[in-house]
């Protein structure tokens, strides 16, 4: 039964790409890109990972679709038509590629086999030694907080990295040059209003469940940013851009990310000055299991705070350069 | 059924495959990053299909259960997916830039508009 | 018995919640209106989802996790309706009257 939807959900996901691939209406596209997210969110959680469908569904379909959608609101609506003189080279290096890629899958271990080497090495080394050196219960919050922090660090900076090019290439200048903020008209929207200021706080409020639930539950840093920023883009959508703007200065957003990856890395650079190695948390506290316990809670919400203030970071900056600055229904391309 | 035992990869070969032709062949350059996406989550697919396990369950530790699905996929492809969507607003980032520089995102045009002596 | 009613209860309830599923698809699929369409949806969102969810709680007893799914239901009950609204008052906003469209095959034109 489970392979049974498993094949259903990817099939569907074929059928999803290929419907994102040929859609010329590229707002439409933007939506079969949510649901194509979400599918794999619900294919993920067919195949035991809540963590990542968690993950997936909150980013995948919720900030990509709207990043999509907020970059076609400014460049173009629909696709223009494809020339027709390359047609069959893109198509025969396609083929090529799949069939040698199939060919090499063959010699990959059966779809679950538990003598597969992925599940021989250290996995199980994990699985055993976690509820007596870390101690909580979500195996996967310890493997990446605790065993593999290293690499939530440089996944981090790489989410910095990408605030400080994201703001440097359009955050800088709030407008474009030669276009000018007209007056945003203000329609009535009492039932968006009304609603949206019911179900914001209770955004809010399940973010902070999810941060620091996640070690006891599928969650953590990622899924609590991205959904405390999808709090504040709700917002953002309902009431005007400026009164969003208010809640978080842009002062204080735009040193947000430091501020996160400061905290993760003050964590490494603690438990180095208390003499062990970097993020070494056994260094925090004597007794070492709780000292990883308090460990992973500064370093998740190091990530939770960077990873929200991101995703707000790239909201603002894409929706105050697209002010005043509106695409037909019809334009192709231009 | 020896086909069912790989299905998952080559699913997700397809998609990838997918991606890979949407990104090649189509001009408009938010589709191309549409395509980059599709690409990016049938890798996420085929590492995730990697960790699965025949009868283990949710890597959430709980008394009375040993089998688990393998945790260390999924803490890559958590890390993967929010380095996915940092990847995809830069590139969007570009997007936006090269609009307001040539005035359209179709890959042919800008050519165009990048050959004229 | 008592166990075999709520399983027997709950199985049903998440059969009528599909049904309702394939129903609004169907709608969604056939439907000649935008507006009509709309509601279609809304069939899956009021219909189909508390349905299956009120089975899943059924199954799962007097547990926290009956408790988080009825939160769920609840937020679904707050925000389906309010995205229904939003789709029916950006189509209006864009221009597309309701009722004028009973021709399946149409694209529906502009009207401003």
């Amino acid at each position: 039964m489970d392979t049974f939807v498993d094949i259903v959900l990817l099939a569907f996901l074929a059928i999803c790409a290929i419907s994102i691939l040929t859609l010329r209406d590229l707002f439409a596209m933007a939506m079969m890109f949510g649901l194509f997210s979400l599918i794999t969110a619900g294919l993920f959680t067919t195949m035991d990972a809540p963590d990542v469908a968690f993950t997936e569904a909150a980013v995948g379909a919720g900030i990509s679709t709207i990043l999509i959608l907020t970059t076609l609101a400014q460049t173009a609506r629909r696709e223009a038509p494809r020339p027709r003189h390359n047609a069959l080279l893109p198509m025969v290096v396609v083929w090529i590629t799949g069939a040698v890629l199939i060919y090499g899958t063959a010699d990959l271990p059966a779809f679950g086999d538990p003598d597969a080497p992925a599940h021989n090495h250290v996995a199980p080394h994990y699985l055993q030694e976690s509820p007596a050196e870390i101690g909580i219960p979500n195996a996967v919050a310890a493997v990446l907080a605790s065993y593999r922090g290293f690499d939530t660090w440089g996944e981090v900076l790489v989410v910095f990295a990408a605030v400080v090019g994201v703001i440097a290439l359009i955050g800088l200048r709030r407008r474009p040059p030669g276009v000018t903020a007209g007056p945003v008209a203000m329609e009535q929207h009492d039932v968006l209003r009304v609603i949206a200021k019911l179900v914001v706080p209770v955004i809010l409020l399940f973010g902070l469940y999810v941060q620091f639930h996640g070690e006891y539950s599928p969650g953590g840093g990622f899924q609590a940013g991205v959904i405390f920023a999808a709090a504040i883009i709700l917002y953002a959508l309902v009431f005007d851009l400026d009164a969003a703007r208010k809640v978080i200065p842009p002062g204080w957003l735009n040193r947000l990310p430091a501020i996160g990856a400061l905290i993760f890395g003050g964590v490494g650079l603690v438990t180095m000055l208390l003499g062990g190695d970097f993020l070494d948390y056994d260094y925090l506290r004597e007794d070492p299991r709780a000292a990883q316990q308090l460990g992973i809670l500064l370093v998740e919400i190091g990530v939770g705070v960077t990873v929200a203030s991101s995703m707000l970071v790239f909201y603002f900056t894409f929706a105050e350069r697209g002010r005043g600055r509106r695409t037909g229904n019809g334009e192709t391309g231009a | 059924m020896s086909f069912f035992e790989h299905y998952n990869y080559h699913l997700a070969i397809v998609l990838s495959m997918i991606g890979f032709y949407t990104m090649i062949s189509r001009t408009n350059l938010v589709k191309k990053i549409a395509g980059l996406n599709i690409f990016q989550v049938s890798v996420f697919i085929l590492f995730v299909s990697i960790g699965v396990l025949d009868g283990g369950t949710v890597p959430i530790l709980r008394a009375g259960q040993t089998e688990y699905a393998n945790p260390l996929p999924h803490v890559l492809i958590l890390t993967a997916i929010v380095v996915g969507v940092a990847i995809t607003a830069v590139a969007l980032t570009l997007v936006i830039r090269i609009r307001e520089a040539y005035g359209t995102v179709e890959e042919d045009q800008i050519q165009e508009q990048d050959d004229l002596p | 018995m008592m166990a075999l009613v709520i399983d027997l209860l709950s199985w049903a309830l998440i059969l009528v919640g599909g049904a309702f599923g394939i129903i609004g698809g169907i709608g969604l699929l056939r439907l000649p209106d935008f507006f009509s369409r709309i509601h279609a949806a809304s069939v899956t969102d009021s219909m189909c989802a508390p349905c299956i969810i009120a089975g899943l709680m059924l199954q799962s007893g007097f547990t926290l996790v009956t408790v988080k799914l009825l939160f769920l239901v609840i937020f679904l009950f707050l925000t389906s309706p309010t995205a229904s609204h939003a789709l029916a008052k950006a189509a209006l906003h864009g221009g597309l009257e309701p009722g004028e469209h009973y021709d399946a095959g149409k694209a529906p034109g502009r009207k401003r």
